[in-house]
């Protein structure tokens, strides 16, 4: 490089890095210098503990439920929404049969692309309260109320959604699939578009099938916005704190009797509501340390060649 | 991360450095996004420093002014704005601010606990606070942090209206004691509450049923009801806070206050060995098993549960005072809301006029507090006459103080039939304590209550989950501190 070209690269790094040490990097030292101490959260005084916190972490039931549940809302958010978004994207882009060489998507999917996109526009605070009224506990809920006309259930006894340890987090999956599904298929469209037509159509040609043609061409050369997708989806499983502390009981959600719990809400109940701060200082270090873990494993497994065309 | 580099096999005219910068960039940029979620949370946790101030706002003592306010000083006011609003505190800060020529930085919100934690934390706290709501920072957190002025030399003081008497003298016997930590008053629970079943007085007169006194009847009642396709009984099920006041308050009528009291002093026989509380239990299960619920009533939050309630779907509800001020736009006009003191198993020990009945809404003073003269002299002035009737104007709800509202303030029916059930109490009012003290263990029996409610535990497992949740929360070293006789 030339003589000034340092300081000119230098000058435009300076800045963001230290805004970076500042606000990222600082608080995660201080949060791990608490998480060694029985810091209360309302004051300046506290103990240092050692690692005491860290071994309460790994007695905590709850914590570990909430793990556990981390781990389902990992495996399934994302399997469920990128299968649901692939195939409706396949069958709004190139599902259609018969006009311009079967590269056209299905009957009205200009409409369905706007309909399926309607719910990312809903922020996650107005989903919560959306299918509150969906998961009503009452003859008045949405469910509970087509379910008791069609004669399913018992109007005395109708079935409480978010109150029952076997659905709530089903209910919960459900919700943030909904939410999510056209987003991606959105994703997918794009980048569906980018493939070359001449390939869908040589490969008609061959007599390939929809299976055929989405197994053999599609999905391997969308194969980088489904492992954009899995990443972010990964993300949203990891946190889940906004769904759960909203929509379910208990301070912070988490009910019934934790069985919703998420790493998040334990963290949060511990940290305000307990004020066993350094606890849920502990809790957080470890909640990184998870989520980092996950998205490297989820880069590494989803690596695979890349096709140019 | 390894070699980035591993998948330029084969991409034609690209340099393999190339495509793994931008690769690692790539990546580089998920591992930050997937930091953003847990960052918020850490940041959470982080905080400044602490700072102390020196009290350059006190001004002269004397018999008018025993704190010593200092005028055109400032008196920063943070108020929970929830169902009693905020009006009545904008009200009396006016009143303030004519009399001792303080102004006041008003602040009405449900955030207490976003707002004000990182104050407290800093060593910044505002001076005076109504605490409460869903965001309430414990005050038992806050006590044992040191954060929390002993509010003794407020109620020593003399009282506003009648200064022969101290502060303390001039309240309703027994309402300090919610706002004791470790012996010491720290807050002030400002606002006269009574708990209980509530129903509506039209509805009982329609269907020609009497307010229940025993068990007995109330079950009657409630089968009466599921026959002509109403709900017994119904709480807000999503918190089960309201079901444990029933529960709770069976254990103390039956039992006395020595069965309460074994809870709050977690006693190793306060739940499992205790006639009082398996008799309570099983009373309740009883509800649960004949199906005299109100349908779904388990998963409703308090507004959803109220309000069916409103619309004549349950016979009882369980809750506290403020509910006729929570429920004004949904009560119809008609309604006629009463209170009813828990009706009675057989045998109790406490007569069927008890009531839960105490003080709720706790008000502090931060012990880092900038401006102290003036947040305990306003602390005064909440207890005399003028600003308790201020309240009950704006805020349709009684105080602690003595005979504290103008008689010529006309109260709704739910509020009057509370005034009548706690004049007919007498004495014979309790309230527990272990709620503001052991906020885990509140939790943990809140957990099962919810459990039982819902028919996934029997009675007895409830108790053993209770007691457990006593014998865990007595280990506690912090938990010695706290006894009452």
């Amino acid at each position: 490089m030339r003589k000034g070209q340092h300081r000119f690269v230098a000058g435009f790094l300076l800045i963001p890095v230290a805004l970076y040490l500042i606000f990222v990097i600082w608080p995660y030292i201080q949060t791990f210098g608490y998480s060694l101490t029985d810091w209360k959260g309302q004051s300046q005084t506290f103990d240092f503990v050692g690692l005491d916190n860290y071994t309460a972490l790994f007695r905590d039931d709850i914590f570990r439920g909430a793990i556990w549940h981390n781990i389902l809302f990992l495996v399934f958010i994302p399997v469920i929404t990128i299968l649901l978004a692939l195939f409706f994207a396949f069958m709004v882009n190139a599902g259609g049969r018969g006009r311009s060489g079967g590269v056209s998507g299905v009957a009205g999917s200009k409409y369905y692309r706007v309909i399926y996109f309607f719910p990312q526009v809903l922020s996650l605070a107005i989903m919560a309260v959306l299918f509150g009224a969906v998961y009503r506990s009452d003859g008045g809920g949405m469910l509970n109320g087509a379910l008791i006309k069609l004669g399913l259930v018992d109007e005395s006894s109708p079935v409480e959604w978010l109150n029952e340890p076997g659905f709530v987090l089903w209910a919960l999956i459900a919700v943030v699939v909904w939410h999510g599904v056209g987003f991606y298929l959105v994703l997918f469209s794009a980048a569906m578009q980018s493939i070359p037509r001449d390939i869908y159509e040589a490969a008609l040609i061959d007599g390939a099938g929809r299976a055929q043609s989405f197994f053999r061409i599609t999905l391997p050369l969308l194969w980088d916005s489904v492992q954009t997708a899995w990443v972010y989806l990964g993300i949203a499983a990891m946190d889940m704190f906004i769904l759960v502390s909203t929509m379910t009981a208990g301070d912070y959600g988490g009910g019934p009797d934790h069985h919703s719990e998420v790493m998040s809400t334990v963290m949060m109940r511990n940290f305000l509501l307990y004020g066993r701060s350094g606890y849920a200082c502990a809790m957080g270090v470890v909640m990184l340390l998870l989520t980092l873990i996950v998205s490297v494993v989820m880069l590494r497994a989803t690596r695979r060649e890349r096709i140019e065309f | 991360m390894g070699s980035t580099s591993a998948e330029n096999t084969g991409t034609g005219d690209h340099t393999p450095t190339g495509v793994g910068r931008r690769d690692l960039i790539k990546r580089s940029a998920a591992l930050g996004l997937i930091s953003v979620p847990t960052m918020g949370f850490l940041s959470a946790c982080a905080s400044g420093g602490g700072g102390e101030e020196s009290g350059e706002n006190e001004g002269r003592t004397s018999d008018s002014n025993p704190f010593g306010v200092k005028e055109g000083s400032k008196l920063d006011v943070v108020i929970f704005k929830g169902g009693y609003g905020d009006n009545y505190a904008k009200a009396w800060e006016a009143a303030f601010q004519k009399k001792w020529g303080v102004t006041s930085v008003h602040t009405g919100t449900q955030e207490i606990t976003g707002k004000l934690q990182p104050r407290f934390n800093a060593g910044n706290p505002p001076d005076i606070v109504d605490d409460s709501g869903a965001q309430q920072i414990p005050i038992d957190v806050l006590a044992k942090n040191g954060q929390l002025l002993d509010l003794a030399e407020v109620l020593d003081a003399p009282s506003v209206d009648n200064p022969d008497q101290k502060v303390r003298d001039t309240l309703i016997p027994g309402t300090l004691d919610a706002g004791m930590q470790e012996g010491k008053v720290v807050a002030l629970n400002y606002i006269y509450t009574v708990w209980g079943l509530w129903y509506s007085g039209k509805l009982f007169k329609d269907k020609g049923w009497e307010a229940p006194r025993t068990w007995g009847d109330f079950l009657a009642i409630c089968k009466d009801a599921k026959s002509q396709g109403i709900g017994g009984l119904a709480h807000q099920g999503k918190y089960p806070y309201y079901i444990n006041v029933a529960i709770m308050d069976l254990i103390a009528k039956k039992g006395g206050l020595d069965a309460m009291k074994a809870i709050d002093n977690l006693d190793p026989r306060a739940f499992v060995g205790s006639d009082a509380a398996t008799e309570a239990i099983e009373a309740v299960y009883e509800v649960v098993e004949k199906g005299y619920l109100m349908p779904g009533t388990n998963g409703l939050t308090h507004n959803e549960s109220q309000t069916r309630w409103n619309q004549y779907k349950a016979a009882f509800i369980t809750s506290g005072s403020w509910l006729e001020n929570e429920q004004l736009k949904t009560t119809p006009q008609d309604f006629d809301m009463k209170f009813l003191p828990m009706p009675l198993l057989p045998g109790s020990a406490l007569p069927f006029e008890a009531i839960r009945a105490g003080s709720g809404e706790p008000f502090i003073i931060p012990s880092k507090a900038k401006n102290l003269p003036a947040a305990k002299e306003f602390m005064r002035m909440m207890l005399s006459k003028e600003w308790s009737t201020l309240f009950a104007k704006e805020a349709n709800s009684l105080t602690i103080l003595k005979d504290g509202v103008d008689p010529n303030v006309q109260l709704r029916p739910g509020t009057q039939s509370t005034v009548e059930a706690s004049k007919a109490a007498g004495n014979n009012t309790f309230r527990y304590l272990y709620t503001e003290w052991y906020s885990e263990m509140n939790t943990a029996i809140e957990n099962a209550s919810n459990e039982l409610m819902a028919k996934r535990i029997q009675p007895k497992e409830w108790l053993k989950r209770a007691q457990a949740a006593v014998d865990k929360q007595a280990k506690d070293p912090a938990s010695k501190q706290n006894r009452r006789d």
